[in-house]
């Protein structure tokens, strides 16, 4: 074996038995991303369901039972009280219910008419539930009148089917869990491997090994290559765990997935190379981390917040999140399937950054420790 | 080094100049490895050593001149054949002994057929056969710096830089390192040791030393000990005529340091004794071997032997028969690993006791619970006559403590500290301020006022930090290794000021693990492995390490040596 070889293996061993019997990688790289899948999976969940709400019915006519017969099977609602409206104040202030729907004394005699309006009080201190409860419970209302006039009549000339693609149910998990291998791979990417340089700074073992030959080059290589590994390592216990768990489609192939993980990992160790590169301390360098890598692919990314509904410059800040090319590409290949149109662009960027940030990283590497 | 020719320096640097910022770290060094030589680089803490030694080992470019390894300049240097210690080892924690071995066994490309040869001879050289297995992070100081050394001479280099492999070590590991790496010089191999140890410079070829970025003296230690040849005595003094010989001396302008050793006092004269020893009452036959620290403040220009006028302000205690500070059998456990275990002194009003031991031994973990910092798994202690046990804040308020790191805030400037520390202290407007006018003028610190304490030189921070302890005038004073890493002057200076403390009434516990210090106690403790493995006056130290027939020890180190391998053998008899 030549001499080059034999150094980079011994770093490479060295670096591997570092990792096994480093309990907090094992951590980061295989307990952590199970839990993440977990919180994405089963507490954050970004889907509606069913709103607990309390109707005050105030009206004993056929119309107006026919109308709380309607919120008590639509799908949006769960009626969980009745009485009057002081009554329920009560609960909406203690948070047991999110909304009321009040049908007023004289409702089925306006109904008849062809009007009939109801009144709905909501907590204004949660906006978005205010606003979910107020338009769902106006919908309700729409179609039990609709369906009313309907009723003698034939079937209205345009029928409005909504239908979601790829995501028939709407499952937000299924784009989250996606989302969530890209912050583990960030993690382990960027925040670990910014961490291990860091620390061979820290404890003084950069500038032993810095005296002897070798290479810095080689030196990169064996730091890059286990938490390559450690990173596709988690990427598939994360699908693994979201497939069966959760039952997240996996419509793409594996050779997409391994690609497209493969040119984000090659992305996010420059990250964090680059990272311990220009920072010798481990507390500088989490820091660092976690704003310049993590943060970003959490919020900038797609992955909870719409790209497409951010402000313009928000749209172009984006642009330089590297997990903003791994987030489609990998909700992709979970849901739709393989399109390497979509892919290659993608990974393509993944690349581009990834050089610079190896680049940069290899211009900063000097042999010298002062 | 017999024979004409000089052999061709294996390195060399020439008028090195390196600075950061606006501090010089080396102005204009030159030094010269030779092979088959221990070269020594002498000098305190921040004097340059660190950075001279990454230049030659081509991790640090100069600013100026320039440094030579192996024919080339240091950092194409031909790695394989470079041996490096750095101050921290180099060793992965958590790798084996033979992991950390097979590591830089690759990286420093010896061939795979000399691999079990070289290994089986460099853990029998060290003597750490028996822990192949053992993650490095498991041991102790002294065997992790054995393991350094290994990993440095895994392939045999021609040139060895060894920075500071002495420090924190205990005296008989230190000896075994020294001897180990003096056989491989004896092979042809040039080593260069650097070290804060004066007495280590004694026993090298040749000697740099080194202050402030600049060489003081270079070349072989006999020179600058020829130097001062009859300019060393040492006389005995009754402890009741010391003071007042000690005065007498100051007055003299013969004399350039004046130390206690032990019951007697050791004087540096201007000009040999023969010349000058008449007006002092001293004869030639007072005169002993000089010392290689002897050189240094020679080369300095001489200690500052004026009166302590931090004792001269400071009010008397007043006199007590009960111990000022007691440790009743203070042991601390943190699980399985007794830190210390069984400790018990008392030490009486007015005199300074000192605690000796490696790092790591217990020392500070003593300290620490007698200032209740820390609280005792077993036994107590009393400070000032305040119980640990029931009465801690009112033992804290009566003790000064300066702890063994800087620990005043970096980013405050000098007054801000000094203001600080005497609010804690309850010291509060006109006292706080005449206390702070006070110490700043002891202690020189007028300059530095409004600089921040991070940036001060060295000995500065230290004065600072004595300054913060003894604002308050506590009557018991704890010193948590006050001269680590300061030149000899400063050392002087702190010790003129706490032996004149001790006359005003004040009691000084200090831990230090310069040997030769120890001669400044009344008594002192041995602290090894936890263990309080011998108490006494330096004298009485000395005299038990001689054993019942044999003379005693020379030095304390040897003292410390000898109590420590009877010690081991005790325990190893504990364990048959």
């Amino acid at each position: 074996m030549s001499l080059p070889a034999r150094r980079l293996r011994a770093m490479l061993v060295k670096e591997t038995w570092q990792i096994l019997r480093d309990p907090s990688t094992i951590l980061i790289a295989f307990v952590l991303p199970v839990i993440l899948i977990l919180i994405f999976g089963y507490a954050l969940n970004l889907d509606t369901g069913r709103t607990r709400i309390g109707i005050s019915q105030q009206d004993g006519g056929e119309a107006a039972v026919s109308l709380a017969g309607a919120f008590r099977q639509s799908p949006w609602f769960d009626v969980v009280a009745t009485g009057d409206v002081p009554h329920l104040k009560d609960q909406l202030v203690a948070g047991t219910i999110r909304g009321i729907v009040a049908i007023p004394q004289d409702f089925s005699r306006q109904a008849t008419r062809g009007g009939g309006a109801i009144e709905v009080i909501t907590d204004g201190s949660q906006p978005n539930n205010a606003a979910f409860v107020a338009s769902y419970a106006e919908g309700v209302r729409q179609n039990w009148a609709a369906a009313r006039s309907a009723r003698p009549a034939a079937a209205p000339p345009l029928d409005l089917t909504l239908r979601y693609w790829f995501n028939p149910g709407s499952i937000s998990r299924y784009f989250l869990v996606p989302g969530a291998i890209a912050i583990v791979m960030t993690m382990i990417g960027s925040l670990l491997t910014a961490l291990v340089l860091a620390r061979e700074w820290e404890r003084g073992t950069m500038e032993a090994i810095m005296a002897t030959p070798l290479g810095m080059g080689e030196l990169l290589v064996s730091k890059v290559v286990p938490y390559y590994v450690l990173g596709l390592g988690a990427m598939v216990t994360c699908t693994v765990v979201s497939l069966v768990l959760f039952g997240v489609p996996f419509r793409g192939t594996v050779l997409a997935l391994l690609a497209i993980s493969s040119c984000y990992l090659f992305c996010a160790l420059g990250q964090g190379l680059m990272i311990s590169a220009l920072s010798r301390s481990q507390y500088v360098a989490s820091q660092i981390a976690l704003l310049a890598a993590f943060l970003p692919s959490l919020l900038l990314s797609g992955f909870i917040y719409e790209i497409s509904s951010a402000p313009v410059w928000v749209q172009w800040v984006t642009r330089i999140v590297p997990a903003r090319y791994l987030i489609p590409s990998l909700q992709t290949v979970f849901l739709a399937g393989d399109d390497w149109g979509l892919f290659l662009p993608d990974m393509g960027m993944m690349l581009l950054f990834g050089a610079v940030f190896f680049g940069i990283t290899l211009a900063k590497t000097k042999r010298r420790v002062a | 080094m017999s024979g004409a020719a000089t052999p061709a320096p294996l390195a060399q640097a020439l008028g090195v100049v390196k600075r950061f910022g606006a501090i010089t770290a080396l102005d204009g060094v030159d030094i010269t490895i030779l092979p088959g030589e221990m070269t020594g680089l002498v000098g305190p803490d921040g004097a340059g050593k660190t950075t001279l030694i990454r230049i030659l080992a081509g991790l640090v470019d100069p600013d100026g001149g320039e440094a030579q390894v192996l024919g080339a300049i240091a950092t194409q240097a031909r790695r394989e054949r470079l041996g490096y210690m750095p101050q921290r080892f180099g060793l992965y924690e958590d790798l084996s002994v033979i992991e950390n071995l097979n590591l830089y066994a690759d990286l420093r490309e010896l061939p795979q057929g000399e691999r079990e040869a070289t290994f089986g001879r460099l853990l029998d050289f060290t003597d750490l056969a028996r822990f192949r297995t053992r993650l490095a992070g498991q041991l102790s100081g002294g065997m992790k710096q054995k393991l350094g050394l290994a990993c440095a001479l895994v392939s045999k280099p021609d040139v060895l830089l060894l920075d500071e492999p002495g420090v924190g070590v205990d005296p008989v590991s230190r000896h075994e390192l020294w001897d180990m790496v003096r056989a491989l010089s004896g092979e042809g191999v040039g080593v260069l040791w650097s070290t804060a140890y004066l007495d280590e410079a004694e026993r090298c070829d040749r000697v740099y030393l080194l202050s402030e970025g600049r060489l003081l003296h270079a070349g072989p230690p006999a020179d600058l000990m020829d130097r001062m040849a009859g300019r060393v005595v040492q006389i005995g003094v009754p402890a009741s005529q010391r003071r007042e010989r000690m005065r007498a001396l100051r007055a003299s302008g013969a004399v350039m340091d004046a130390v206690r050793h032990g019951e007697s006092l050791r004087l540096l004269l201007r000009a040999p004794v023969a010349e000058v020893g008449g007006e002092l009452g001293l004869s030639a036959d007072d005169a002993i071997a000089p010392r290689f620290e002897d050189g240094f403040i020679d080369a300095l220009g001489g200690a500052d032997l004026a009166e302590s006028a931090l004792a001269a302000q400071y009010r008397a205690i007043p006199e007590n028969d009960a111990p000022a500070i007691e440790a009743r059998g203070l042991t601390k456990r943190y699980g399985a690993f007794t830190a210390a275990s069984d400790i018990r002194f008392a030490v009486p009003r007015g005199t300074i006791f000192g605690l000796l031991g490696p790092n790591g031994a217990g020392k500070s973990t003593t300290f620490k619970m007698l200032c209740g910092l820390i609280t005792a798994t077993q036994g107590t202690g009393s400070v000032a006559g305040h119980d640990l046990r029931r009465a801690k804040a009112d033992a804290r308020q009566s003790l000064g403590y300066m702890a063994q790191k800087f620990s005043l805030y970096g980013d405050l400037s000098v007054r801000q500290n000094l203001a600080f520390f005497a609010g804690i202290y309850g010291l509060s407007g006109g006292a706080a301020r005449a206390a702070i006018d006070h110490v700043t003028q002891i202690f020189h610190l007028a300059p530095f006022l409004d600089m921040n304490a991070g940036t001060l030189p060295l000995g500065f921070r230290q004065r600072l930090s004595l300054a913060c302890a003894v604002m308050h005038q506590p009557p018991v004073l704890f010193l948590d290794e006050p001269t680590s890493g300061v030149d000899p002057l400063v050392r002087r200076e702190f010790w003129n000021h706490i032996t004149a403390l001790v006359d005003r009434g004040v009691t000084v516990l200090v831990t230090t693990h310069f040997m030769d210090e120890a001669e400044y106690c009344d008594r002192i403790a041995l602290i090894y492995r936890s263990r309080q493995i011998a108490t006494g006056t330096p004298d009485e130290l000395r005299a038990a390490a001689g054993g019942p027939d044999g003379p005693p020890a020379a030095s304390m180190e040897e003292a410390f040596a000898a109590l420590i391998r009877a010690a081991d053998a005790e325990r190893e008899e504990e364990a048959a």
